[in-house]
């Protein structure tokens, strides 16, 4: 007996995304994976001021808030080749930086736990207990019996009032939550601690870019003067701010956020045994050591893994449109080419279709998934799906043997009792956005010393002014903007004619990740992990489709997105 | 679920706080942060405190439409009342995608039945624009059903609704030419229930929180502006609560990024600077726990907070001001700056729509040369 299992809001995520399952017996046997909201964004930049597209941008997302937004500007600083100050790499490293961190930690305790944490089971746990268990996992000193005793008087008292809000309709009980009520008790203790560390951590970017969500960024640098003499720039006053940032992000890492993923892994071994199903990963690489863009400075690197081979990495070239290509041949758009050619984004194209490519009418109880079925495009490298993202890029170091990285996956592997298969799952992802957090807080060390070094040898500089007025640029120019977003690799590819946007387009890491099937009905990596060993204890309360699609940090709103110039129709923008 | 010995409706905020492990010294704090926060006087503490004592906590639908989230993370950096208090505490945030454990039929189950316990007393709080009545209702929906059907059929049991960010506010960057998926804003479409526009993108967190804060407080809404927005946080320009303004009117102004006047903190007006015609409340609440804002860090503001600032001209050109019949008195009118910053704050306010036309770019040599 076969039976559709929907899934529709899939919600602690960003955006629109619905599940579709097909079972067989208590078995997924195929998932489709659907976006369901549009907005239009790349239209909307068509014919604008390109040094305008990252405000724009940026608005993808609010989640990754800083991600669209660099890489848009990266895109116009590869099109007219752009210098940037060392400074400005720095600032903007550290920014990145502060973005995974702040992310990842947010993605685990405010997205991900209640996949794992039975919060109404924490109201029988013992709290001395639970203090006894987290001071034997870590030295945080937030961990007397008097403050889990507190916190759970706090959590009575909210699901007595009865009014149990955002916890309402939980998969409480459920039998697949398997942590003990003192487990329980301690992670929503950090749920709500993490709440509170996350709004000292978004003050970093706030004291760059202005603001968090939604920095400020700028063509050609940061917009940040650095003055040790004025009141009213980066000067030591605020250089102090951001090393007391980076010191309180380091020590949650190291002190909450690490024990606390093995803590809670080590009751889930089944969850290392499920979840990856296409074995092929990718990276573009970021995080660059100076002010060039050179991938042989990069923190993170580039290059392909295909069928789990980590002996062999592949080249990848963004530029190359026999490489990166989207299909549209299950999702709600069209192709002048028909709709299972592969555009690269250059010559990205999009319209909307929702009618003509299968979209049903809302109210709607199903998709129909032999047709589009999803504001998605389904990008491919080479013509293999591939997975973006932390897994990837921990696999990547690791397979380049970088040190911390070997040292931290065999100490998670030994701790956890498992074998190095183990990493190719669902909790092989969480975990490796665990691990990848303590590689960038540690190296945001790094980034913060070099500033200080530079800004000491005398280099105040954090702008290139020298091709800021359009009248210097070429009449016509093209370029790629990259980066390692936390949810995985992101490019922004921008066309600029006649100091106008001609083109623009986006593929982003949700794109790769939550994209549908292709021409050749390959699956996208949420379709092929839903399908990798996954039984439902009880289909109403399909708890396991939501640790699997949790795991990859679903970020809906950023992998819609689209359309184009299709008949070389331009949108003339009025400028003042 | 327990049985209750008292009916938890009955109960008062402070009680529910302190069965919490709130101290009523905590309580009292927040009720003068709640004070101070929206400048009233600290004589007004008690009656605060006295007001939230007896209120219940209220039910809240939030439905995030076209949007891109920040609007939610940015309610998640208010530092008083922080979002743990705001939803373990002060409200019960029935239905909210990011936040809630529910998925699913389980998570429309709940928005079901908070809107049944709670018909007519619901806050509803929108984030993003949405598809209107006559786009594609494919363009956005939610378990099946499109963004129209679902604010309206909400609607229907609000007291009041609140559109939280520009999207929701004004239609923001969805609704900016050619507008592909013809979205709209909240306003556009609900007609009969008080409408407060809480704009920004994102908005201030603590002007999210301050107005649930007012909400809570005084059990009404707060004043508005013909947008919609409310007084005490739109109701002066960035301009006019600019650090910066003395240099503006002193005609000192950074010509570009990291030059020496960019370094001194002087006006950023020629880098495009969109302060004199938007009302926000970055210039005085700050950002992120009063860390910086945008002009403290060097960059012009975006004049996001409002209506269609996209569609307002480049980022980095150069504020137009309106040429017409006011342009005599605009030129007549004396100095530079008080030129400029007046005739900008005054034109702009709520007159935008019709202005934007009409504007030209006029930069400050422009203006020197013609006095």
């Amino acid at each position: 007996m076969s039976e559709r299992i929907v899934v529709d809001p899939i919600t602690r995520i960003e955006g629109h995304l619905r599940i579709e399952a097909q079972m067989d017996g208590v078995n997924i046997a195929q998932a489709w994976s659907s976006g369901t909201m549009v907005r239009g964004i790349e239209t909307i930049l068509q014919g604008r001021d390109p040094r305008d597209a990252w405000a724009f941008a940026q608005r993808i997302c609010g989640v990754c808030t800083l991600v669209h937004g660099l890489a848009a500007v990266r895109s116009v600083e590869d099109a007219l080749a752009i210098e940037l100050p060392t400074n400005a790499q720095l600032i903007r490293n550290l920014m990145i930086g502060a973005q995974y961190v702040h992310d990842h930690v947010m993605h685990f305790y405010h997205l991900h736990a209640l996949d794992w944490v039975d919060v109404v089971s924490a109201l029988s746990a013992d709290p001395k207990a639970t203090s006894t268990l987290a001071q034997s996992i870590s030295g945080w000193s937030k961990s007397s019996p008097g403050y889990f005793s507190d916190t759970q008087k706090r959590l009575k008292g909210f699901i007595e009032s009865g009014q149990l809000g955002i916890f309402a309709n939980g998969y409480w009980g459920h039998p697949a939550y398997k942590l003990p009520p003192e487990a329980n008790l301690m992670a929503f203790a950090h749920y709500l601690e993490a709440l509170a560390w996350q709004r000292d951590a978004a003050r970093l970017q706030a004291i760059f870019g202005g603001k968090n969500p939604h920095p400020n960024f700028v063509v050609g640098g940061v917009a940040c003067p650095i003055d040790l003499n004025s009141d009213s720039a980066i000067n030591a006053k605020k250089l102090a701010e951001v090393q007391s940032v980076i010191a309180s992000m380091r020590q949650f890492v190291d002190q909450v956020y690490v024990p606390d993923t093995l803590a809670i892994a080590g009751f889930y071994p089944d969850w290392f045994q499920r979840g990856e199903g296409l074995g092929n990963f990718m990276c573009y690489g970021d995080l660059p050591a100076t002010g060039s863009a050179d991938p042989a400075t990069f923190l993170f690197p580039r290059g392909v893994i295909l069928n789990r081979d980590l002996t062999t990495i592949h080249e990848v070239d963004l530029h190359d449109d026999t490489q990166i290509q989207e299909f549209v041949s299950h999702a709600w758009y069209d192709y002048k080419g028909g709709k299972d050619t592969g555009l690269h984004p250059y010559q990205g194209e999009t319209r909307l279709d929702y009618d003509g490519r299968g979209g049903v009418k809302p109210p709607y109880q199903q998709l129909d998934v032999t047709d589009g079925y999803t504001w998605l495009k389904a990008p491919r490298w080479k013509g293999h799906a591939v997975e973006v993202g932390p897994l990837a890029r921990v696999l990547m170091l690791y397979a380049q043997g970088h040190a911390q990285t070997k040292e931290l996956v065999d100490m998670t592997l030994t701790t956890l009792k498992l074998e190095q298969r183990a990493l190719f799952s669902t909790l092989g992802r969480t975990a490796a956005r665990t691990l990848e957090s303590k590689i960038v807080v540690d190296a945001m060390q790094g980034w913060y010393d070099a500033l200080v070094a530079n800004i000491k040898a005398g280099d105040g500089r954090t702008f290139n002014e020298t091709l800021w007025d359009p009248a210097t640029w070429p009449r016509e120019a093209r370029g790629a903007g990259f980066m390692e977003a936390p949810r995985g690799a992101l490019g922004h590819w921008i066309v600029i004619k006649d100091g106008r946007i001609d083109n623009y387009q986006a593929v982003v890491p949700s794109t790769w990740n939550a994209g549908p099937r292709d021409p050749s009905n390959q699956p996208g990596a949420y379709e092929a992990a839903l399908a990798d060993n996954h039984q439902l204890a009880d289909v109403k309360q399909p708890l396991e489709i939501l640790r699997t699609i949790h795991s990859f940090d679903p970020c809906i709103a950023c992998a819609v997105h689209l359309v184009d110039p299709v008949t070389g129709e331009r949108i003339e923008v009025k400028v003042v | 679920m327990r049985v209750f010995e008292k009916n938890p409706l009955e109960k008062g905020l402070a009680e529910r706080l302190r069965e919490h492990g709130v101290s009523r010294r905590g309580f009292l704090k927040f009720c003068a942060a709640t004070a101070s926060m929206m400048a009233l006087p600290p004589a007004m503490i008690p009656a605060i405190a006295a007001a939230l004592e007896r209120a219940r906590r209220p039910s809240v639908i939030w439905l995030s439409f076209q949007e891109c989230t920040g609007c939610t993370e940015s309610l998640t950096r208010s530092h008083a009342p922080t979002v743990e208090d705001l939803i373990l505490d002060l409200i019960s945030l029935d239905y909210h995608h990011t936040l809630q454990a529910a998925a699913g039929e389980a998570a429309e189950a709940a928005r079901e039945q908070a809107m049944r316990d709670n018909h007519g007393q619901y806050l509803l709080i929108v984030d993003g624009s949405l598809p209107g009545p006559d786009a594609n209702p494919g363009y956005s929906t939610i378990a099946g059903v499109s963004n129209y059907s679902m604010l309206m059929e909400a609607v229907e049991g609000a007291a009041a609704v609140i559109a939280v960010g520009t999207c929701a506010a004004f239609g923001g960057l969805p609704a900016a030419a050619p507008n592909p998926t013809g979205a709209v804003s909240v306003m556009d479409l609900v007609k009969d229930k008080p409408v407060v526009n809480v704009s920004g993108c994102p908005p201030v967190p603590m002007v999210i929180t301050g107005v649930l804060a007012h909400f809570l407080t005084f059990g009404r809404l707060p004043e508005l502006d013909e947008y919609h927005r409310p007084l005490a946080f739109f109701g002066q320009s960035i301009h006019d609560r600019c650090y910066r303004r003395p240099f503006y009117d002193k005609g000192l102004f950074a010509e570009t990024f990291d030059d020496a006047g960019a370094r001194a903190g002087w006006c950023l007006y020629r880098l495009g600077c969109k302060g004199p015609s938007t009302y926000n409340a970055c210039a005085t609440m700050r950002w992120n726990a009063g860390t910086s804002w945008p002009i403290e860090a060097g960059h012009p503001c975006l004049g996001c907070a409002e209506p269609r600032f996209w569609d307002a001209g480049g980022f980095y050109v150069p504020l137009s001001v309106p040429t017409g019949p006011a342009s005599d008195y605009l030129l007549a009118a004396g100095a530079v700056g008080a030129v400029a910053g007046a005739v900008v704050a005054t034109k702009a306010r709520g007159r935008a729509k019709e202005e934007a036309a009409v504007r030209q770019p006029v930069t400050v040599e422009e203006l020197e040369q013609k006095l």
